[in-house]
């Protein structure tokens, strides 16, 4: 397993007492496969992802990214896992305005602390792979909403992630191009291997998806094969 | 710097016009820093000049502060300072502020007494009762050089040389016998009728107990910089100049500080993001302060340079302006200091910028 969360528990503040968003949830993703986390809205699926993410640390339960449990990190060393690990593709696209499509990718070996310049080959065949190698020296406000998506899903890769958190990828697409988006994150995922998680509350994503699971008020009801 | 080198150049409007305040800045403090030490130069460059180590003034009585106007010390005074083991020289200095005639023209002066052939005044050795030395400022708004005759409250004197450029209290100083100055300014603290002058200029080495002397002589000794404070007129001019300056440092450590509050707070969004992604946070805080220093270098040096420039042309004018790397390379480093002080307050939020933010919709 790639991604391993296991006995879950998340609870918010929420005046005098504490609203439970997890109870008591695990999931594992294999490398290689997607699996889509559904539910209505409030149900606990962001959550779930900000958990999977390091972003927020559970009350109890344990999370394990590629074999390396999480708990007692700390927030350096949950940042070095995250840009080693783990890649997140937002919801919405998050470009940063000064940066090209191919810099926006460069910029994650800079984060790491290797030189953007001599990343950016790898940026372009990153780009190239989501049909952008045309569009690298384009800025955000240059390129189309499903650009930028795809842009964004490619920054998500630079890292060779073996985690692919991926929140809601098509909710700011027409239908076409939202299909487009899920064939490139499901094909990608078979060919890098990644422990893909998906969270959508578009149903007519599942048919992409290898596994759905299904959460209803911070409980993980349904945890099966898609057909 | 990968990111914060692409935001300066992608978000040229607000940083020019921020670069553009610290130019502006940074020549203001230039230009104040350059008068304020021409003023200082005009107001104790006689003194600052002097060849000794220190000053006695007679004691003020009643817990008074010293005063060039009031000290007054006497033949008795400097030969017992004479005497003082580890003092070297001891040369009773005179000063006092008169009018200068030559022909038609007038000025205002201090007149040094000092001893004939004393090593205080420049070319010392041709000061005589009769005679005096010129500065060249005074041998210039006078009008007259060697040989000359001018009149010193009525006494007609012969111009024995124009050397140096010291003034005092914003006067060129005349350098004339001590039985000259006497004459010219007879002190009203003097008691037995006997030889008087201002001050007694020392030459000290370390084992001079000046403690000691001063009981004994009934004077107070103090350095050359720290008896500049006696002279009234320095102390209001460069403390009113020294606190525009401070304010001005102030000033600009505030606008770059808030310049880079409002740019951090826009720029939230994007640091949420690349904290999400995994960025560390001393990164980010080393980018936005290598950014803040960029911008807080290549204004402050074009600032500097046209402050120079203005100094340049400014000198040998009536402006009493003073270009040196004092003036011009001291408050450039002040300015940057305090503005990478005021930048790295403000980017320290970067610390609290949480990265759950950059997930979901809310963006």
């Amino acid at each position: 397993m790639s991604l391993e969360l296991t006995d879950i528990t998340l609870t918010y503040p929420d005046g005098d007492t504490r609203l439970t968003a997890l109870d008591h949830v695990s999931l594992d993703v294999p490398r290689g496969s997607v699996t889509a986390v559904v539910g209505p809205s409030g149900s606990g699926k962001s959550s779930l992802l900000a958990v999977a993410a390091t972003l927020v640390t559970p009350d109890s339960g344990t999370v394990a990214v590629d074999g390396t449990p999480t708990t007692g990190l700390s927030r350096g060393e949950l940042a070095a896992l995250r840009r080693r690990s783990i890649g997140i593709v937002f919801q919405q696209p998050n470009l940063l305005p000064s940066l090209t499509a191919a810099e926006q990718l460069q910029v994650m070996a800079g984060i790491d602390g290797r030189s953007p310049g001599r990343a950016r080959g790898r940026a372009l065949e990153l780009l190239d792979a989501v049909g952008l190698a045309d569009q690298a020296g384009r800025r955000p406000h240059q390129l189309s909403g499903g650009q930028r998506q795809r842009v964004n899903i490619a920054r998500a890769l630079m890292n060779d992630p073996t985690v692919l958190l991926v929140d809601e990828p098509t909710s700011a697409l027409d239908q076409e191009r939202g299909a487009a988006v899920m064939d490139l994150l499901t094909g990608l995922t078979h060919r890098r291997a990644t422990a893909t998680v998906l969270v959508t509350h578009d149903r007519a994503l599942l048919t992409a998806v290898d596994r759905v699971a299904e959460v209803h008020d911070g409980r993980l009801v349904l945890s099966a094969p898609a057909r | 710097m990968f990111v914060a080198w692409r935001d300066l150049t992608f978000a040229k409007g607000r940083f020019a016009l921020m670069g553009a305040v610290v130019v502006l800045i940074t020549l203001l403090v230039g230009l104040l820093s350059g008068l304020t030490a021409g003023l200082a130069r005009q107001n104790v460059s006689a003194v600052t000049g002097l060849p000794a180590d220190r000053l006695a003034f007679a004691a003020p009585a009643g817990g008074q502060d010293l005063s060039y106007a009031d000290s007054v010390v006497t033949e008795a005074h400097w030969r017992h300072w004479a005497r003082v083991p580890g003092v070297t020289r001891a040369e009773p200095l005179g000063i006092t502020t008169t009018r200068a005639n030559a022909g038609d023209r007038s000025a205002g002066v201090s007149v040094f007494g000092v001893l004939p052939g004393s090593p205080l005044a420049p070319a010392g050795e041709r000061v005589e009762d009769g005679t005096v030395v010129l500065s060249t400022a005074a041998a210039g708004e006078l009008g007259v050089g060697e040989g000359d005759a001018v009149t010193l409250a009525g006494r007609e004197l012969t111009v024995a040389a124009a050397r140096g450029d010291a003034s005092f209290s914003h006067t060129p100083v005349v350098w004339a016998s001590l039985d000259t100055w006497s004459a010219l300014a007879p002190p009203a603290g003097a008691r037995d009728g006997g030889p008087t002058a201002t001050v007694i200029a020392l030459d000290t080495d370390r084992g001079a107990d000046l403690a000691a002397g001063d009981r004994a002589a009934g004077t107070r000794t103090v350095t050359k910089d720290d008896s500049l404070s006696a002279i009234g007129s320095y102390t209001s001019e460069n403390g009113s100049l020294q606190l525009m300056r401070g304010f001005l440092f102030a000033i600009s450590a505030l606008v770059v500080g808030a310049f880079f509050t409002v740019w951090t707070i826009q720029r939230g969004g994007d640091i949420a993001v690349l904290k999400a992604l995994g960025a560390p946070t001393r990164r980010l805080l080393a980018d936005a302060l290598g950014q803040a220093l960029v911008l807080l270098t290549g204004g402050t040096l074009a600032g500097t340079a046209v402050a120079a420039a203005a100094g340049a042309a400014l000198t040998g004018s009536d402006i009493p302006f003073a270009l040196t790397p004092a003036t011009v390379l001291v408050p450039a480093a002040v300015t940057i200091a305090l503005g990478a002080l005021g930048a790295a307050l403000s980017v320290r939020r970067i610390t609290s910028v949480d990265p759950l933010t950059a997930l979901g919709s809310a963006r």
